[in-house]
């Protein structure tokens, strides 16, 4: 309680008076147990037909191969890298969320963490399509890059930061998706109980694993929960560090720099916060959940925002100046083409997206007012996808040998693949707010006075 | 249907008993057609088959069919490859290729070659360096294979589009013959291009002798014998200029693109690369100035160049001349870029080398420009010395060979009964002003032999399919009268195709002679004369031993022209009428790589890029920048690979086509190629580009005034290889004059920092216990020519990938030459750069593949795993030289079945999604290794040549084996010009390059003779000599960012 020394109860001002243990249960499991709204189905709609998008441009991929994008020499990474670690960055808050601050005992994550964790797994499985059908030959790609004993006695190359993006994404996945179960599991067995289907529950009971709520239950699934917020931790770091070595390791100018590896880590949180709150905010306003996510939710996830937005605008600074301090030409030559060359104006619009927009949340008023709040975090969800298409496109398009230098233009299929992604994302986060409880029930339920009337027995 | 008698019916039915059903009125009339109608079992020509007529329609549809069925499978083969060898033939070894000594002609003329034939497959083509005219490929030659395997090549022999055998032609000729025989052939006429082989020539003799009134035209849109009939007006006979340039000094070019263009471009290359190789402490170089009046590649190699209108060019040369004391040369007015001073100092520098100057003059110039180029080197002395005029090696019958033009006056006065238009396109390529095509009509009888269905054979009523160069026996002379055997690799792929003398023969005394017996028989007589001897003086024991030593050389030892004597011109054409110096000119030049239209489907030479602009898949209308801004014509944005449509009218005629913004092209001049706009080019060549000759007229074949250019405000894509010709100050071609590299030899070690290996992550460098190969590129002998690139093609399967492609990025040729333009818009320098894979030492790309499929030989080459790649295209990123090439799509043709004829066996032909690169011709070392260690010994320095080495007419690539101190290419990288593209980087290329020196005359550049004061800490400047102009470096390509 060193966080909060004056408050009675921790975590009190994230949750509004007058809620008990029951009245907590009975709202947020009523959003699956009652009638679902009308927009759900809208959205579902929109997204799944969006899905079906991602699945035309996939199957014509396959049939024609990688040429039906952009992508060209020199410019041999387009929309597909870009949208990848965009995909992955996203995924980084819901890991912090509920990792760093579960041992940090940030109170006022338990509302919002198992949203920001099923957009973890989701992200994490929308950017997980890219590196494998940007591929030219994905068939193969899938489990070559893949460390399995042959007969040939062939490895993959441990010396590729691609590699290290196979074991840094696939162990990113699984500790998210084990994570994020892990939490779910209380909350399936409250579902169970209150599944007014036989189906239903019998689904929850399956997927609850028997929990009963004992004592020993929780003092294990607390350990548990510990345990994977240790593990995740240092995946916060440590994927998107790894993701940037993918451009670090290389010897283009633009990539080449040892600024990425922090700068991609604060940029991927950024947009993961910013994600958070486009999600958040809308589902928000449409469940009337109000009495969980509330303003002090909402204006401490601002606060990061804008303090990893700082970082990053940081990064963008650095990346300028040791362009110039370098004396190296093709540095002073690569910051110079990203401000006056041809992609000169998405270089200016990302600056504009996440070094400009983003000091409005300095000002109390627009972090607790949702519109103004939305609209920053979708300036900052475009700028981050921008910061990608910056990097990987204008330091490739134009480096060492004039010669050689190209364009790259995104075509129909570039644009179908991506907006598709955002149509699977879409499908699961439906799916997800209608069969999984969206908010903790059990955690939220350790922010009522009662849970701490005798005491913090909780945390103590 | 007979007219049906309706009152006739009324009483047939009035008159029947009972009930009458009838179907139809034919019925009731019981007309002759429906008693036949009703006996019939099958419709109308549906059962004809059991009379004798149905009988033979039917062996006629059976007999196209199997041709047809012949056309599509196109695999026919020598059964001898089929069966195994009892007695194999000599030297054949299964599996090993073999090499046969031919020649490829373009414009007539040949050029010498081996063709490398595996399994009876030609796939390659090699320089025949002992050919007196050998050494290096043309990019002609080298896409001559895929010529061969066109599927669009003629298959049949046609008469109006029907298929007919061989002796049906014979036949139909014999009776035109014999009716054209009553009046001597007064309305017979033969069509040839320019005619160097003896036999043909001798067969048109006979049939002219056999025929008193009978004529024969040669015509050639391009590379005509225009030259020798200037110079034979002025000097009595009709001779050509052969170059020696091996032996000039300072040579002084008008107008002529001597090392890029004409039939002797290879060895003009060759020898005046010969004089700037600065090897082994050398510091003498020759000196070009070059006058031009468009962009092209001899100007690029030029010392000192000036860029005026055609019709400028003869004020210049008459200048010159006047200077040198030719007799009835006067100089007059000069054109602005030209001063004074400049010719006084060309004048200066030709007298000071006397005997060892030389002048050239275009082949596009006019008569006097010949004549004065001429005069002036007799002037200089320099005849016998660095120039010969020999008899042109272009046969003729004098006073029987007539010009298109008249033809076509004959034509269209009705004289013309029979035309044979043997080879050649002329409804395509001849004059517009002539009208040929609607002439033709007027002609009864039209015979087009050809290796295409093309325009003109759409207009004639009998079309002949040629046999490729590769598929027949013939002759030819080199550009200095050696006379070539050409002999056929494969049988005709196509059984009716028929060899240029087989198919004259069909009008001679002997109609069933093959063009072996045609040959064999010439050849035996000429034997007969006695003169023909073995190289070193002995005469031949039989005609079979001198036979067998024509064919297996390539050439007829013996055979070149002798120098002709000239004396003194008879008169020096006078000036033209003086051209108003603001007047725009058109010019009209060969396309640099479908020449003048007859390459028009080579996919090879449409995707190649043309060397001034990367251009590729088109023909643009070229300005210079400052024409485009009188014109408002805008610069093309390359950026988005479009350029400005405009239209060029001249006297009514009008075409329109890109516009594309050259720097240091002429001012108030428009360049236009030709060789595009074809209509029946095949599925490649129809219907891409303008078509220049819809323009070009007979009196100004080469460039015209009065011409009025327009900008229609449309837009077209145009797809360049490269988007940017700026240097940017990188140090990326190295150049100096001559003077700083006496100064100092090192200079372009200077120009980047280099770590030292210690220095380094890697520490030692690796050593490497057996072979280390490694190239060397000299930037001053490369001239841009880009044979090196169809041959890498042809050796190693690389696809086309089409104009939409290329408009994305996505070229795969694995050799590229780089262009780059340093100082002003108008006068820039150009340079040029070979660049291949460089087979790092420590390569970027082998660190970041996943899957390893891209690693370091024990040999040091940088291997390309295609079947472990997965096309994650991240070595591509990362390589700094961008020399990978993806296979984005299925690029590689996998169905057509003669494609797949052409390709070399030794390399993999690669998949979708798969990265591929330059490989040094690992296929040819390993071939080399293998027979190496057969043999018991190590592979010796020059045993490989890799594919783009030896096309190379200027050996500017070396390739071998770094390990070996006496190798050629190890003693190229202790050469003080050698440097490493981008070592800075610490890549350790294993090619390097060996800088490029220029020699500039002191006194017209005297900035250039100045050695500036060179510190010891000059690492890292881009350029000692011309740090000032980096500054103000600007081109076309980046004006238009």
């Amino acid at each position: 309680m060193l966080d909060h020394p004056k408050e009675a109860v921790p975590g009190a001002r994230y949750l509004a008076p007058g809620h008990s243990f029951g009245s907590i249960s009975d709202k947020i499991s009523g959003i699956i147990t009652g009638r679902t709204p009308f927009s759900w189905f809208i959205g579902f709609l929109i997204g799944f037909s969006i899905l079906q998008v991602l699945l035309v441009a996939i199957a014509y991929l396959l049939f024609k191969g990688t040429g039906i994008w952009g992508v060209n020499n020199p410019v041999g990474w387009g929309f597909a890298i870009i949208n990848f670690v965009w995909w992955i960055g996203i995924g980084h808050a819901g890991t912090l969320i509920s990792a760093i601050l579960m041992l940090f005992r940030q109170h006022w994550r338990t509302s919002i963490n198992r949203a920001a964790e099923a957009m973890t797994v989701f992200a994490v499985a929308c950017a997980a399509i890219f590196p494998i059908f940007h591929t030219g030959r994905p068939w193969l790609a899938a489990y070559w890059l893949m460390p399995y004993p042959n007969t040939m006695g062939l490895w993959p190359n441990f010396r590729s930061p691609l590699i290290w993006d196979v074991f840094a994404v696939s162990t990113y996945a699984t500790i998210s998706i084990v994570f994020w179960y892990l939490g779910l599991i209380p909350d399936l067995a409250t579902m169970r109980d209150r599944a007014k289907s036989p189906l239903a529950a019998r689904l929850y009971g399956i997927f609850a694993l028997g929990w009963r709520g004992s004592a020993i239950h929780w003092q294990r699934y607390e350990m548990a929960s510990l345990l994977m917020a240790g593990l995740s931790t240092p995946l916060v770091l440590s994927v998107h560090t790894v993701v940037s070595f993918d451009f670090a390791v290389s010897v283009i100018p633009g990539w080449h720099a040892t600024i990425f590896p922090p700068y991609f880590v604060a940029g991927a949180i950024y947009a993961g916060f910013a994600m958070v709150l486009t999600l958040m905010i809308p589902m928000r306003a449409i469940y009337g959940l109000h009495d969980f996510i509330t303003e002090r939710h909402i204006d401490n996830m601002a606060k990061v925002t804008l303090a990893t937005g700082l970082i990053v605008f940081y990064g963008y600074c650095m990346e300028a100046f040791f362009g110039w301090y370098s004396a190296n030409q093709f540095e002073q030559f690569m910051i110079t083409n990203r401000m006056q060359g041809p992609y000169a104006p998405y270089y200016w619009a990302l600056i504009f997206c996440n070094g400009v927009v983003p000091q409005l949340l300095w000002s109390k008023k627009v972090r607790t007012s949702v519109l103004p709040l939305f609209a920053v975090c979708m300036a900052v969800n475009v700028g981050m996808w921008l910061e990608r298409f910056v990097i990987v496109v204008t330091s490739l398009h134009r480096d060492f040998l004039p010669s050689s230098w190209g364009m790259y233009y995104p075509t129909i299929w570039d644009w179908s693949t991506f907006i598709g992604t955002m149509g699977l994302f879409l499908t699961l986060f439906y799916l997800f707010i209608r069969v999984l409880p969206m908010i903790s029930i059990f955690e939220i339920r350790t922010l009522t006075p009662a849970a701490h009337a005798k005491g913090d027995a909780h945390h103590e | 249907m007979s007219d049906i008698d309706l009152s006739a019916i009324r009483a047939r039915l009035a008159s029947a008993s009972g009930p009458t059903f009838w179907r139809s009125l034919d019925e009731v009339a019981e007309t002759p057609e429906f008693q036949q109608y009703l006996q019939r079992e099958f419709p109308e020509n549906a059962a004809e088959w059991s009379d004798p007529a149905g009988r033979r329609q039917f062996l006629k549809l059976m007999g196209a069919s199997l041709a047809l069925a012949g056309a599509t499978a196109c695999t026919r083969q020598p059964t001898e490859h089929i069966v195994p060898y009892v007695v194999p033939p000599e030297g054949y070894v299964p599996g090993k290729t073999q090499l046969f000594a031919t020649a490829v002609p373009r414009d007539g003329v040949a050029e010498p070659v081996l063709a490398v034939s595996h399994h009876g497959r030609p796939i390659k083509i090699e320089p025949n360096a002992e050919h007196p005219a050998g050494g290096g490929t043309s990019r002609f030659a080298q896409a001559s294979i895929l010529e061969l395997y066109d599927p669009d090549r003629s298959q049949t022999l046609t008469f109006r589009g029907e298929i007919r055998s061989w002796t049906d032609f014979v036949g139909a000729m014999a009776g035109a013959l014999s009716a054209a025989q009553s009046n001597g052939g007064a309305g017979l006429r033969f069509l040839t291009g320019t005619v160097t082989s003896p036999t043909i020539a001798s067969q048109l003799e006979t049939i002219l002798g056999i025929y008193p009134q009978a004529r024969w035209i040669q015509y050639e849109p391009v590379g005509g014998d225009d030259v020798a009939g200037a110079l034979g007006a002025a000097y009595g006979q009709r001779v050509a200029p052969v170059l020696k340039l091996e032996n000039a000094d300072v040579i002084l070019s008008l107008d002529g693109d001597f090392m890029d263009s004409g039939a002797a471009e290879l060895r003009y290359a060759r020898t005046f690369a010969e004089r700037r190789r600065l090897e082994a402490g050398g510091t003498t170089m020759n000196r070009l100035y070059m006058v031009e009046s468009r962009t092209s590649n001899t100007g690029t190699k030029a010392d000192h160049r000036v860029a005026v209108r055609a019709a400028d060019v003869d004020a210049v040369a008459r200048a010159v001349a006047a200077g040198l004391g030719v007799a009835g040369a006067t100089a007059g007015s000069l054109p602005a870029k030209v001063t004074a001073e400049w010719v006084s100092a060309v004048v200066a520098d030709l007298k000071a080398a006397g005997a060892k100057a030389l002048v050239v003059a275009g082949e596009q110039q006019t008569p006097a420009v010949q004549v004065l180029a001429a005069a002036m080197n007799q002037a200089l002395g320099a005849i016998g010395s660095t120039v010969d005029y020999i008899p042109s090696p272009a046969a003729r019958v004098d006073g029987r060979t007539g010009t298109l033009t008249e033809l076509v006056g004959d034509m269209s006065a009705g004289k013309v009964e029979v035309l044979v238009i043997l080879g050649g396109n002329p409804v395509y390529d001849a004059p517009v002003d002539l009208g040929f095509a609607d002439q033709l009509k007027k002609v009864a009888v039209r015979v087009h032999a050809g290796l295409f269905k093309d325009e003109t054979a759409a207009r004639c009523e009998w079309h002949v399919p040629l046999a490729h160069p590769l598929e027949a026996w013939g002759d030819l002379r080199a550009y200095d009268g050696t006379v070539t055997i050409v002999q056929p690799l494969i049988a005709p792929l196509y059984d009716t195709a028929k060899a240029p003398s087989e198919v004259l023969a069909a009008f001679g005394d002997n109609p069933a002679a093959t063009a072996l017996e045609t040959l064999r028989a010439y050849w035996e007589g000429q034997f007969g004369g006695g003169s023909l001897t073995a190289p070193d003086g002995a005469a031949f024991a039989s005609f079979d031993k001198f036979w067998r030593r024509a064919v297996h050389d390539g050439f007829v030892y013996g055979t070149a022209a002798t120098a002709a004597t000239i004396g003194a011109p008879s008169s020096i054409p006078a000036a033209p009428a003086a051209v108003a110096a603001d007047a725009l000119e058109v010019t009209f030049s060969a396309d640099p790589t479908v020449h003048d239209g007859r390459y028009a489907n080579n996919a090879w030479l449409q995707e190649l890029p043309k060397p001034l602009n990367k251009i590729t898949w088109d023909n643009v209308i070229v300005v210079s920048p400052r024409t485009a801004e009188r014109l408002g014509l805008p610069a093309q944005r390359l950026t988005k690979y479009q350029a400005a449509v405009a239209t060029v009218t001249l006297n009514g005629r009008s075409v329109s086509g890109p516009v594309w913004v050259q720097a240091g092209h002429p001012d108030n001049s428009v360049n236009l190629q030709l060789g595009y706009g074809r209509t029946h080019a095949g599925r490649v060549g129809t219907g891409i580009g303008y078509d220049a000759y819809r323009i070009r007229r007979s009196t100004t074949p080469w460039f015209a005034t009065g011409v009025k250019v327009e900008n229609t405000g449309d837009t077209y894509t145009v797809a360049s290889t490269q988007m940017h010709f700026n240097m940017e100050q990188r140090a990326v071609v190295r150049s100096a004059p001559l003077p700083l590299y006496k100064a100092e030899p090192t200079f372009a070690q200077h120009m980047t920092h280099v770590p030292k290996y210690e220095d380094t992550l890697h520490g030692n460098e690796w050593q490497y216990d057996g072979y280390k190969w490694g190239m060397v590129i000299d930037l001053n002998a490369c001239d841009g020519c880009n044979a090196c690139v169809v041959a890498c093609v042809s050796e190693n399967n690389i696809p086309v990938v089409g104009k939409t492609q290329v408009a994305t990025g996505r070229e795969m040729h694995w050799l590229r030459i780089d262009r780059y333009y340093e100082g002003d818009l108008d006068s820039p320098t150009v340079h040029d750069q070979p660049l291949t894979c460089m087979q790092c030492e420590n390569a970027p790309c082998e660190v970041v593949c996943p899957v390893a499929a891209t690693v370091h030989s024990q040999e040091g080459l940088n291997d390309m795993v295609y079947n472990r790649c997965v096309g994650t295209r991240y070595c591509a990123n990362n390589c700094p030289y961008k020399v990978r090439r993806f296979n984005f799509l299925l690029y590689a043709d996998w169905d057509t079945t003669t494609l797949k004829m052409a390709r070399n066996p030794e390399v993999t032909v690669r998949s979708r999604g798969v990265m591929e690169k330059c490989t040094y011709c690992t296929q040819r070392i390993s071939a080399a290794r293998i027979t190496a260690k057969l043999e018991d010994r190590r592979v010796r320095d020059g045993e490989i040549k890799t594919a783009c080495q030896s096309a190379c007419p200027t050996q500017a690539i070396t390739f071998g084996d770094l390990n070996d101190p006496e190798s050629r290419v190890a003693k190229l990288r202790a050469e003080p010009r050698n440097y490493g593209l981008l070592e800075d980087l610490n890549t350790r290329p294993r090619t390097t390059y060996l800088a490029a020196v220029r020699n500039p005359n002191p006194v017209l550049s005297p900035e250039a003779a100045q050695v500036p004061a060179h510190g010891s800490g000059g690492h890292g400047e881009p350029s000692p000599s011309k740090s000032d102009e980096h500054g103000k470096a600007a081109t076309a390509g980046a004006a238009t960012h």
